[in-house]
């Protein structure tokens, strides 16, 4: 994979500032104008521990993250001991050099030659590896600039003489690494993170509010939506438990805001309840569930796709909805967008189930397009009188009214009710009332994302896959090494689905094979639900790490 | 003022007698004299026997979750602060399912009045004890008597420094309007807690019981925390019946009603320039 890219792993303990150097590199890596995608891994603790933050750099697309190493920069012994296996052959190791590197192919960095005091040694090793992939050192001085501003001149003069020193040490050293390929002139990219991608969907989509409870990974988007939001006039609060925050979220919406919460598995359990008053009283909502491992606490900074069945069968009773799986920051921005308008339209909540890779996953992407976005669907600021909050429609929807702009009230109920809010135990409004609602889905049915299909009609075997497992699936259709033919058939949409999308790929290939990351296919499963197509064949991770294509290749070498 | 007929006059499945009547024609009272409309009126409600109240009035309402009103009520402040919010439930709704809303509620400040229907039992589910249930008290799921202490809210209220705290009986009922108004009236999170016979589940808390025993408060500085805490403890032989606390702490930030809300493109797209 070297020919196609290179995989930088920057790692050291939690404190050390290794994701402020990655941080760094890789936007400067973005400005350069090469394709990048980052992965963090790390542990549940604030301080010490074992952490990374990888970043994979080439001139094509990167489609997913990957295991073997070109460059590992390592913060301490610990880096190399547990990762200079996993080095490419040739590749690089930047250590301190009082570190231990013998018999590895190593720049030994004299950090007490290059800096003044530890605080700089984090600019030391961002000055290595820059030099060290031959980026350009003008770019990384402006990134400094931006950074250091705020805290005054001397401060910014100290860190840039260390940069530059750093940067032309590496010139007069003999290792063995050849420079990136000049990139190609992508310039004025962002580079982003699919949390952050999903703060930037949800403003773009108007959300003006959030309440939300901290929960590992969720927390930023929430932090990102405040950082940006706060300005435009979003109101926020961090509240008392995920409980009060999706009642809360619940309450601004009825009364006119636009509101999303955010969360993972466990707090999402506390959710449910919340979620299905949404459905019954038809309140729009927004939830952005990022997983982790489970069950309960399970691994918080871990990886995981096991919440599919939580979040597709979540709330008791029978409402509609729809449950969107983005594979990288561009899907989040796009998808949470989407997943608002379709929350206003049809009066019913919407997910965006995301997961740890992804949300801390930085990638270069394209300017998002505001003016090409859609509107979205707005509620009635007005009516007469006669205004009922469930009346009954063809298409299921009823008008949403907010209270308080007009006279006329608005009544919304959590029990069973008739078209005008009233609490009834009556029979046959009930089916009524409950049928109205369960026809929103057939509006929801039609539109629905299909799957992507990448590869060659009527491939041999169709590699199944949803949200973040994508890129791996696409690399190792790229990579396998077999006479088969290879594709990959992806799903942004996981709820609702519709067969005639997507159904004779399925029973076209003389093997299917699901690739998802968790321990029991949930979404073959589902599909099996939904089609009554049984996948045979599965290659399922489940140990908190993100799919690779060298983990589905493996995979794959076992079933065919 | 606006009539009291401009809230309308609903069937109730309340039983004969209950201690919800009169609270809920005190409310109105309190609304027509405040001279609040119908429609700048948001109400929250919880589940139970009194958080059907909403039902039996003409207002806007969400009527949600069992304990979970006060979030509700907070998001509908925070989305638009130009209406009044009102919470009504029980005392197992606001200070049993709901009881960890109910201190984020007095700490978070918002402009909000609830009210609490205190029977001192679950109404609806059929006289189980609720969190004031006294301690000794036999019910069905208590046949040996309550086992736990009964909650005081005011005296929590206070200890909090909530910003407006009142008691306030179903039996009282020009009294009761009087402490709805001043509630109301009170800038920030403001709470009634309403002594109110359950003719039907509660055989030891009556009217009689409550009319005994409560008596209103004269010569009570609210403004003074160390009087209130005293007087707020008050709960057995004798009753306080009035404001038993108040202050003017900070108030939580609303900003402009977020149905107007919408956002310069430009704005957004700097938020965008500033990920390059
Ligand atoms: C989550 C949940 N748990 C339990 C219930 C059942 N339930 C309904 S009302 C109620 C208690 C009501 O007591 P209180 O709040 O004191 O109101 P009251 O009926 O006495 O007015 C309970 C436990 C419910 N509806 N939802
Ligand atoms: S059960 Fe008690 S509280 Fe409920 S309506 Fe009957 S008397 Fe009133």
């Amino acid at each position: 994979m070297t020919d196609m890219s290179i995989n930088i792993v920057i790692g050291g303990a939690a404190g050390q500032g290794l994701a402020t150097i990655g941080r760094l590199l890789s936007k400067g890596i973005t400005r350069a104008g090469y394709h990048m995608l980052v992965t963090q891994k790390y542990m549940s603790r604030v301080r010490g521990g074992h952490n990374t933050f990888a970043i994979r750099v080439g001139t094509k697309p990167i489609s997913g993250p990957c295991e073997p190493v070109n460059i590992l920069a390592a913060l301490n012994e610990e880096t190399l001991k547990k990762h200079s296996g996993a080095l490419a052959p040739g590749g690089l190791v930047v250590a301190g050099d009082d570190l231990d590197s013998a018999g590895l192919n190593a720049l030994r960095i004299p950090f007490k030659a290059l800096a003044s005091k530890p605080l700089f040694y984090n600019i030391v090793v961002l000055g290595v590896l820059g030099g060290a992939i031959c980026l350009d050192l003008a770019i990384l001085e402006s990134l400094l600039k931006e950074t250091f501003a705020k805290k005054g001149e001397e401060v910014l003069q100290g860190n840039l003489e260390v940069l530059r020193k750093s940067f032309n040490w590496v010139a007069d050293q003999k290792y063995d690494i050849t420079c990136m390929a000049a990139p190609e002139n992508r310039h004025g990219r962002m580079m982003l993170s699919g949390n952050e991608a999903v703060a930037l969907g949800a403003l773009a989509a108007g959300c003006n509010f959030v309440s939300f409870y901290p929960m590992s990974p969720a927390t930023s988007v929430a932090l990102s939506l405040i950082a940006k939001g706060a300005s435009l006039g979003l109101q926020y609060e961090q509240v008392e438990d995920e409980i009060a925050a999706v009642n809360m979220a619940l309450g601004a919406s009825y009364a006119g805001a636009r509101a999303m919460v955010t969360t993972s598995g466990g707090g999402f359990a506390l959710m449910e309840e919340g979620v299905s008053l949404a459905g019954v009283s038809e309140t729009p909502l927004v939830c952005v569930v990022v997983q982790r491992p489970g069950p309960a606490t399970g691994m918080a900074t871990r990886t995981e796709q096991s919440d599919l069945n939580l979040v597709v069968y979540a709330g008791h009773g029978e409402f509609p909805r729809a449950v969107f799986a983005p594979s990288d920051p561009e899907d989040c921005f796009y998808l949470t967008h989407r997943a608002f308008d379709l929350a206003e339209t049809f009066q019913t909540p919407m997910f965006v189930l995301s997961d740890q890779y992804l949300a801390d996953s930085y990638r270069d992407v394209e300017v998002f397009d505001l003016d090409s976005l859609p509107e979205t669907a707005r509620p009635l600021l007005d009516a007469d009188d006669g205004y009922m909050r469930y009346a009954l429609t063809e298409d299921g929807i009823s008008p949403r009214l907010v209270p308080g702009f007009s006279k006329a009230l608005v009544r919304a109920d959590s029990h069973e009710h008739d078209e005008k809010g009233k609490i009834t135990e009556d029979g046959q409004n009930r089916v009524v009332q409950n049928s109205k609602r369960l026809r929103k889905e057939s509006g929801l049915f039609e539109e629905v994302i299909g799957p992507d299909y990448y590869g060659e009609e009527g491939a041999d075997v169709v590699l199944l896959c949803w949200g973040t497992t994508l890129g791996s699936c696409l690399e190792a259709m790229e990579l396998a090494e077999t006479t088969k033919s290879l594709a990959v058939l992806h799903f942004k949409q996981v709820y609702p689905l519709r067969e005639e999308q997507f159904l004779e790929h399925l029973e076209g290939a003389d093997r299917v094979i699901s690739v998802e990351g968790n321990a029991t296919a949930q979404f073959a499963q589902l599909i099996a639900r939904e089609t009554g197509f049984l996948v045979q064949d599965r290659i399922l991770r489940y140990d908190g790490r993100p799919m690779t294509a060298e983990y589905v290749l493996k995979g794959l070498e076992d079933i065919i | 003022m606006i009539s009291i007929e401009e809230y309308g006059d609903f069937e109730t499945s309340w039983c004969p007698g209950c201690g919800n009547f009169s609270i809920l024609k005190s409310l109105k009272e309190a609304l027509s004299e405040l001279d609040i409309q119908p429609y700048e009126l948001l109400v929250s409600s919880g589940i139970g026997q009194a958080a059907k109240l909403p039902h039996y009035m003409h207002c806007n309402m969400f009527n949600g979750l069992h304990g979970r009103s006060l979030p509700v009520a907070q998001g509908m402040k925070m989305a638009n602060p130009k209406m009044k919010v009102l919470c009504v439930s029980g005392d197992g709704c606001s200070y049993g399912e709901g009881g960890n809303h109910f201190m984020a509620a007095i700490r978070r400040n918002l402009d909000i009045t609830l009210l609490v229907h205190n029977n001192q039992i679950y109404g609806l589910t059929k006289g189980q004890a609720s969190p004031t249930t006294a301690r000794g008290h036999v019910t069905k799921a208590q046949p040996g008597g309550s086992k736990s202490e009964g909650f005081n809210p005011v005296s929590t209220a206070v200890a909090m420094k909530a910003g407006f705290v009142a008691r306030a009986f179903s039996g009282e009922p020009e009294h009761l309007v009087t402490m709805i108004k001043e509630a109301m009236g009170h800038k920030g999170f403001s709470l009634v807690d309403i002594l109110q016979p359950c003719v039907s589940f509660n055989k030891l808390n009556t009217f009689a019981w409550y009319k005994e025993r409560s008596y209103f408060l004269e010569d009570h500085d609210p403004m003074n925390w160390e009087a209130a805490m005293v007087r707020s403890d008050e709960f057995g032989e004798r009753i306080p019946l009035g404001v038993l606390y108040r202050n003017d702490r900070p108030v939580f930030e609303t900003g402009n009603r977020l149905a107007d809300h919408e956002y310069a493109k430009n704005d957004l797209k700097a938020v965008l320039q500033s990920y390059t």
